[in-house]
């Protein structure tokens, strides 16, 4: 079966973040950018599937900048076959980004499609059940384990509280978790052996969607600076600060 | 317009983040009027309707007992919100799992954006929302007639339990042949829920294995806490990712957080930089956990730990 899989280039995992002076973004210039951690996750498990013979094609499909061309030569790196680029300098909202991987999901009619659970950047964690809905798929979200039977899907989900099992009818739409899989990193003749694999560009006009959106993003603000208290001299010093100042106790 | 909330329920029990969402819809109606509707759907949901019409501010409760939604599968609850959302101005979930899971799927079938996470409502269309782990707050503004939004359940006080909400029945039960529920293991424990814990103790890398963090166990029965771990004791195998503080598990906010063995990376911080005191127990007094904790101990836990339970 078709398995395809959704990245997103976002800044990457360890860089402070700085908003800019006039508080209308975070300020990107000269940062280093990298594949959303989630989105690594969901690449690995595409990948594992086509190693165990469950897979038969990887694809990998973005939505962003010129730039984010970089973050689909990761993907082909660690083992997909070919890649997609919808191509927009514009900002992209989750629905948008739905709509688009949407069509995309049409066009190459994958039996599962496996997304990131959010981006680090915006923090959304919408737009594989966006994408679920849209395409009338069945979804697994946040999911630890997944597991093809046949026709159907069987996605361990991390839900509040515990682990959730679904049955999902194939074709289905999953998003990753934390503990799907350990991602595995690139190794330097892939990474050469990626340059020549196939990577189709397509617009957001080709496919037909706008990418506008109806939420406007009015202002981006640093969050309240959190004051350091003071340091305590011993256990018996900390319960009497909690016991007598803070009154938590 | 009025405002639909979804409530959020567990073993035939009303979670009480609902009753932080009821208040994040009473926020939106002073600004844009409207009266606040709970749903309530399961199976056997009676007593929790109940308890939801006790919430104050409630004017409604719609209730939609049936199988389908026994399990709060995205697929059927999406649709029955699809289905009732035309009577809305806005609605709104808990950011749990559940919220999470679904809500995208009505913003998605009704052509709208999600705001996800608010943690305040300027008004009835503008709110302000976490991004990038909580380092930078963005305010956004809706211009969609419809607004679908998750809340960040500790960004608001829960309202109290005096109201006297109507019970109503729907009657739409809808399809669904695309899921189906397997099974659900909850981890069973004594202690309070780590989102809705007064008092928080977390372990981090420094714990050192999955064993240690039994330190913490005499302090979390002493102080009533639940018991959490950062990202990075989650990734070194100590402990199950469900007991994870940070942007990427659970967003805590308790009156007091215990910090052992946890450097203070930003994506921890970013979920448990709102807790109302702090403490951190490290023994490298560089830490960036210091430089957010109202006290600070530079301490060998392994010596630490023992002597704070003996003196609680």
């Amino acid at each position: 079966m078709k398995v395809l899989v959704a990245v997103k280039r976002v800044i990457d995992y360890n860089v402070k973040i700085r908003v800019k002076p006039d508080h209308s973004d975070v300020d990107l210039t000269n940062v280093k950018m990298a594949m959303n951690p989630f989105c690594e996750i969901a690449v690995e498990e595409a990948v594992r599937l086509k190693e165990k013979g469950v897979a038969s094609e990887v694809v990998a499909v973005t939505v962003g900048p010129k730039a984010a061309q970089e973050q689909l030569r990761t993907a082909l790196a660690l083992g997909a076959d070919r890649a997609i680029h919808v191509q927009t300098e514009a900002p992209v909202e989750s629905l948008a980004a739905a709509k688009l991987l949407a069509k995309v999901v049409g066009e190459e009619q994958p039996q599962l499609t496996i997304l990131g659970k959010q981006a680090i950047d915006s923090d959304n964690n919408q737009v594989g059940q966006m994408l679920a809905a849209l395409t009338g798929r069945p979804q697994g979200t946040f999911a630890s384990e997944v597991e093809v039977d046949g026709d159907t899907l069987k996605v361990t989900r991390e839900i509040d509280g515990g682990l959730q099992t679904v049955a999902l009818k194939l074709p289905a739409i999953v998003t990753t978790d934390l503990r799907l899989n350990e991602p595995r990193y690139a190794k330097l003749p892939d990474i050469m052996k990626a340059k020549k694999k196939p990577l189709d560009t397509k617009t957001p006009d080709e496919l037909g969607v706008s990418v506008d959106s109806g939420l406007k993003r009015v202002a981006v603000e640093p969050p309240a600076e959190r004051q350091g208290g003071v340091k305590v001299g011993s256990v018996d010093e900390l319960v009497d600060k909690l016991k007598n100042e803070a009154k938590v106790l | 317009m009025s405002i639909l909330v979804l409530a959020e329920h567990h073993d035939g029990q009303l979670a009480e983040a609902t009753a932080h969402v009821v208040a994040a819809a009473q926020q939106i109606a002073r600004d844009g009027g409207g009266d606040i509707d709970v749903l309530v759907a399961g199976e056997g949901v009676s007593a929790i309707a109940e308890a939801a019409a006790r919430l104050d501010g409630v004017s409604r409760v719609r209730v939609a007992d049936d199988a389908v939604y026994a399990h709060q599968l995205a697929e059927p609850l999406g649709d029955l919100l699809v289905a009732l959302s035309g009577d809305y101005g806005h609605v709104l979930a808990t950011a749990s799992t559940t919220g999470k899971n679904v809500l995208p799927r009505l913003a998605a079938l009704s052509d709208v954006s999600q705001i996800s996470e608010i943690i305040a409502v300027e008004s009835a269309d503008t709110f302000k929302r976490p991004i990038y782990a909580g380092n930078a707050i963005a305010t956004v503004h809706s211009e969609d007639a419809l607004k679908v939004i998750t809340v960040r359940p500790t960004a608001f006080d829960a309202v109290g339990e005096t109201g006297g909400g109507a019970i109503e029945a729907i009657d739409n039960g809808v399809d669904n042949a695309l899921s189906s529920f397997i099974d659900e293991r909850l981890e069973q424990s004594d202690r309070p829920e780590l989102g809705a814990a007064k008092v928080v103790v977390s372990g981090g890398r420094g714990m050192g294995s999955g064993e240690n963090f039994q330190l913490l166990d005499g302090i979390a029965d002493k102080l009533g806490a639940a018991i959490g771990a950062s990202r990075a004791a989650v990734d070194a195998g100590f402990v199950a990712n469900d007991m994870q503080v940070g942007q990427t598990g659970k967003i805590v906010a308790p009156e007091l957080y215990v910090a052992v063995g946890i450097s203070g990376a930003i994506q921890h911080l970013a979920g448990m930089k709102d807790s109302k005191v702090i403490v951190a127990i490290n023994k490298d007094e560089e830490a960036p956990i210091f430089q957010v904790a109202d006290y600070g101990l530079v301490a060998d836990l392994f010596e630490a730990l023992p002597e704070l339970e003996s003196k609680l």
